[in-house]
């Protein structure tokens, strides 16, 4: 019953179920057959058992070292910890992609499941577009990277995995960033499916909302660990590289972002429809490419893990299907859609549009900075390196008229606003902006940090008054404001939260300019300034791990009058199995400053014997990985919504237009 | 929005689509057949004539240099991009060190602060014949440098024939840029 046969069979079954869950709705929706389009819940649902079988059979596989099965002898050892060999599962391409299509069928169940408000038609269609996209995956799961392939002989012992990997973080990084990605296959079906009807509406805008912001909750969250993981991990002190992969995850955010504002406009006022659609197309199609150019090699990254063009002309034509049919749809169909909702300038919605610009264009940069390098190659026969300098350059100033556009947004009511007025409710935020520069000025020297500073000052500040503003704080009883911030809807808290969440990313990325570091080759003893602290190498010790050799230190800091602030422990660890070593880094917090300490070589030996280290004082560091996590958050308790649980969105738009 | 604008803006994405699937699908086809190389793209330049540029020198540690000065070299020289805060950087110097009685390097202190690249350079003696700033990194993009150290081997009359994105140790040194030197008979 489980072992790699048998997954093999429930992926194949799993894929045929995906064609039929692709073919029979979309027929029964064109020829009105409702038993036909009934029956794709069930299908959905069917695929998703058998595909966790297939997934549950690979771990199995892992965990009983069945070093028969290809992937597991290329990729686990026996001497593996019982957790990397789970989680071992999805480190390599293979293992991946099964788990890429798992994420894609637990989407469809969950369109199933929570969907029962959608009119069956609608539901039928969404479902099918997304076997569709289950079914492309499972086909190339299968015939180009199956992860249940034998090998003969079976060796005694496996190869062991990327000691690199072999980290809590990065074991679960993978799964939140691909339910990011994946997430988007929603809004993607709606999309499609909306163009096939040849019908946007608020309730459309009401239904995908939901799901584009729990995409993007995940996609958020994984983006930060991925972050995280190269800052405490790589040991190199930085938190993002511009690298390939990572920009090919930070393309899909920056769209998606986008999308989740565009739609609150379809849903409140009917407008930007075609705009709202391109974007749910766009995301997805960005993650889709992003996975695809990671995956054929075309990028040249540090961490791209498979490179194999024979699986790039299989994606490369699954992203023609899904990407170009899609598109064609939208050329064909979208001009038909009627746009309402006319609205000024200045207003709410003005500021949503000037948000999707601004997003849209960093999006641009980004997408271009990325696929310069490969383009110019093949049109002009030359190669040209794009980094971190022209990134810098081009996306900072985007970033600040978001910022300041943030700020503002929430305060402003809809269809028209008067700025004068609404900035007549935040001079407090300029007040406390304007304090806030002087503060940079006095802690930071560069001119952008503090306008960055600045700004996310002002993002912080607004909301929390525009929040206070509407539940009546200074204008009404405490009993009253209680009893408003409980009726304030749950987005609205959201909103705020995220909102706040970037503003301290964003401070986090400043104060990140004013990181120091020093690198130093010292005996044991010996003390070096850092910023004011002493940073004494008292100890050097040598010991064997499970699976590794590791030479660890022990760093004590003190402050100028002498006082223990910590003992940070870095080791390097020398895995023998796959000649490879690791950093690991040791990091003091004390969630506004990092300590961060790193051990390299040893030069000579004995009493003779110096050490290179690597240490670092990044003040505010942690505050951009738990303003994503604040963001995030935001996004889930927007979810929780009374209103988008509830789902009567016909009632709603009757009640809301009334009110306009 | 007249309907044929609409039509023709709703068009735009699936003609764009288009051009960067033919795009991408050329870039695998010469994949295949080797003719591209997606690791190469960041080993830019080789046997081409070095880029423009005039950096400013480390104080204490001469004038600088530019592209001038390379050109005009009668002998082949390695270029050296390194920086003080980049641990492979100090694991390389003494290999440089023993490579430097065999070939000057001119070195080039990517995004480093003067104070910290000349205490860097002072602390175990310089492989380095000259000294230039690159403080702002605009010099190191012009090079196609992608992460510090990366070497480089400019032959007289200032042409590169030898890239080398790592560390650069003795051996490296026998096995790779020796071999390119006696090709072009230096």
């Amino acid at each position: 019953m489980f072992g790699p046969e048998q997954g093999h069979f429930a992926l194949a079954l799993a894929c045929i179920l995906a064609f039929t869950q692709f073919i029979l709705p979309l027929w029964g929706a064109h020829k009105r057959n409702a038993r036909w389009v009934e029956i794709a819940p069930f299908l959905a649902i069917s695929q998703l058992i058998a595909l966790s079988l297939s997934f549950f059979d690979l771990i199995l596989c892992a965990v009983r070292d069945d070093f028969s099965v290809q992937n597991v002898a290329a990729n686990s050892a026996i001497s593996k910890p019982l957790l990397y060999k789970i989680t071992g599962v999805w480190g390599n391409h293979e293992g991946s992609v099964l788990l890429w299509t798992l994420i894609l069928g637990v989407c469809g169940a969950a369109v199933s499941i929570f969907g029962r408000n959608l009119p069956d038609i609608l539901k039928g269609r969404v479902l099918a577009i997304l076997g569709g996209v289950s079914a492309g995956f499972q086909l190339f799961c299968l015939l180009t990277s199956n992860p249940f392939d034998r090998v003969f002989p079976a060796p005694p012992d496996g190869q062991g995995m990327n000691p690199l990997l072999q980290d809590p973080g990065l074991a679960f990084h993978p799964p939140i960033l691909y339910t990011g990605y994946v997430g988007f296959a929603v809004p993607f079906a709606f999309a499609v499916a909306a163009l096939i009807e040849g019908r946007v509406d608020a309730a459309w805008g009401r239904w995908v909302r939901p799901w584009a912001v729990a995409a993007w909750c995940f996609l958020t969250c994984g983006i930060a660990l991925g972050s995280w993981w190269s800052y405490y991990v790589l040991g190199w002190g930085g938190y993002w590289f511009w690298d390939p992969v990572e920009n090919a995850s930070l393309i899909p955010w920056l769209t998606g972002t986008a999308l989740v504002h565009s739609a609150i406009v379809v849903e409140k006022r009917e407008g930007l429809k075609i705009w709202t659609v391109l974007l749910a197309i766009a995301t997805f199609s960005f993650s889709l490419s992003g996975t695809f150019l990671v995956r054929s090699g075309i990028l040249n990254s540090v961490h791209a893990f498979a490179n194999d063009p024979a699986r790039g002309v299989f994606i490369l034509a699954l992203l023609a299907i899904v990407i170009g049919g899609s598109l064609t749809l939208f050329a064909w169909r979208a001009p038909s859609l009627t746009s309402g909702g006319i609205f000024s300038p200045v207003s709410r919605e003005g500021a949503l549009v000037l948000n999707n610009i601004l997003l849209c264009s960093i999006c641009a940069v980004v997408v271009t900075g990325t696929m310069y390098p490969p383009f110019m190659q093949l049109l002009a026969g030359r190669t040209i390196s794009v980094g971190k300098p022209f990134f810098d350059a081009a996306t900072i100033p985007l970033t600040l008229p978001l910022l300041l556009a943030m700020g503002i947004g929430t305060a402003l009511p809809w269809k028209r606003a008067h700025l004068a007025r609404t900035f007549s409710h935040l001079w407090g935020a300029v007040l406390i902006t304007f304090v806030g520069v002087l503060l940079c000025f006095w802690q930071f020297a560069g001119a952008l940090p503090i306008a960055c500073g600045a700004l996310a000052i002002w993002v912080i500040i607004a909301s929390l008054i525009d929040t206070g503003r509407k539940i009546g704080i200074g204008q009404t009883s405490l009993n009253n404001v209680f009893s408003r911030a409980r009726i304030l809807p749950r987005s609205s808290w959201g909103a705020t939260l995220a909102h706040i969440g970037a503003g301290i990313t964003i401070l986090g990325l400043c104060g990140m300019s004013g990181a120091q570091q020093a690198i130093v080759e010292i005996h044991v003893g010996d003390t070096r300034t850092l910023h004011g602290d002493q940073w004494t190498l008292t100890h050097v010790r040598d010991y064997v791990g499970p699976n590794y050799h590791a030479m660890q230190a022990d760093i004590t800091i003190r402050d100028h009058s002498g006082h223990l602030i910590t003992t940070l422990h870095p080791e390097k660890r020398n895995f023998m199995s796959q000649n490879q070593v690791t950093t690991e880094v040791a990091i003091h917090t004390n969630l506004v400053t990092d300590l961060y300490g790193v051990i390299g070589d040893r030069h000579g030996t004995g009493d003779n014997a110096t050490y290179v280290l690597r240490l670092h004082y990044n003040p505010l560091a942690p505050w951009m990985w738990l303003g994503a996590l604040i963001m995030a958050i935001g996004g889930a308790f927007s979810l929780s919504d009374r209103r988008l649980r509830v789902g009567a969105p016909q009632k709603a738009i009757n009640r809301h237009t009334a009110t306009i | 929005m007249t309907p044929t604008r609409r039509k023709f803006l709703t068009a735009l994405p699936i003609a764009g689509a288009g051009v960067l699937g033919v795009s991408f699908w050329r870039i695998l086809h010469n994949m295949n057949d080797g003719s591209f190389d997606p690791r190469a793209v960041n080993n830019p330049h080789v046997g081409r004539p070095i880029p423009t540029f005039s950096l400013p020198g480390i104080i204490g540690q001469g004038d600088g240099f530019s592209d001038h000065d390379l050109r005009a070299q009668t002998r082949p020289v390695l270029i050296n991009f390194f920086a003080s805060w980049c641990i492979p950087c100090v694991q390389e110097m003494p290999g440089l060190r023993a490579i430097s009685r065999k070939i000057p390097i001119w070195g080039i202190a990517y995004e480093d602060k003067p104070e910290n690249a000349d205490a860097f350079i002072k602390r175990d003696g310089s492989p380095y014949e000259r000294l230039a700033a690159d403080r702002h990194g605009k010099t190191a993009i012009d090079w196609g440098v992608t992460g510090v150290p990366e070497s480089f081997l400019i032959i007289p009359g200032g042409r590169i024939i030898w890239h080398g994105s790592a560390a650069l140790d003795p051996q490296t040194f026998e096995n790779e840029v020796l071999p390119r030197l006696a090709k072009v008979g230096l």
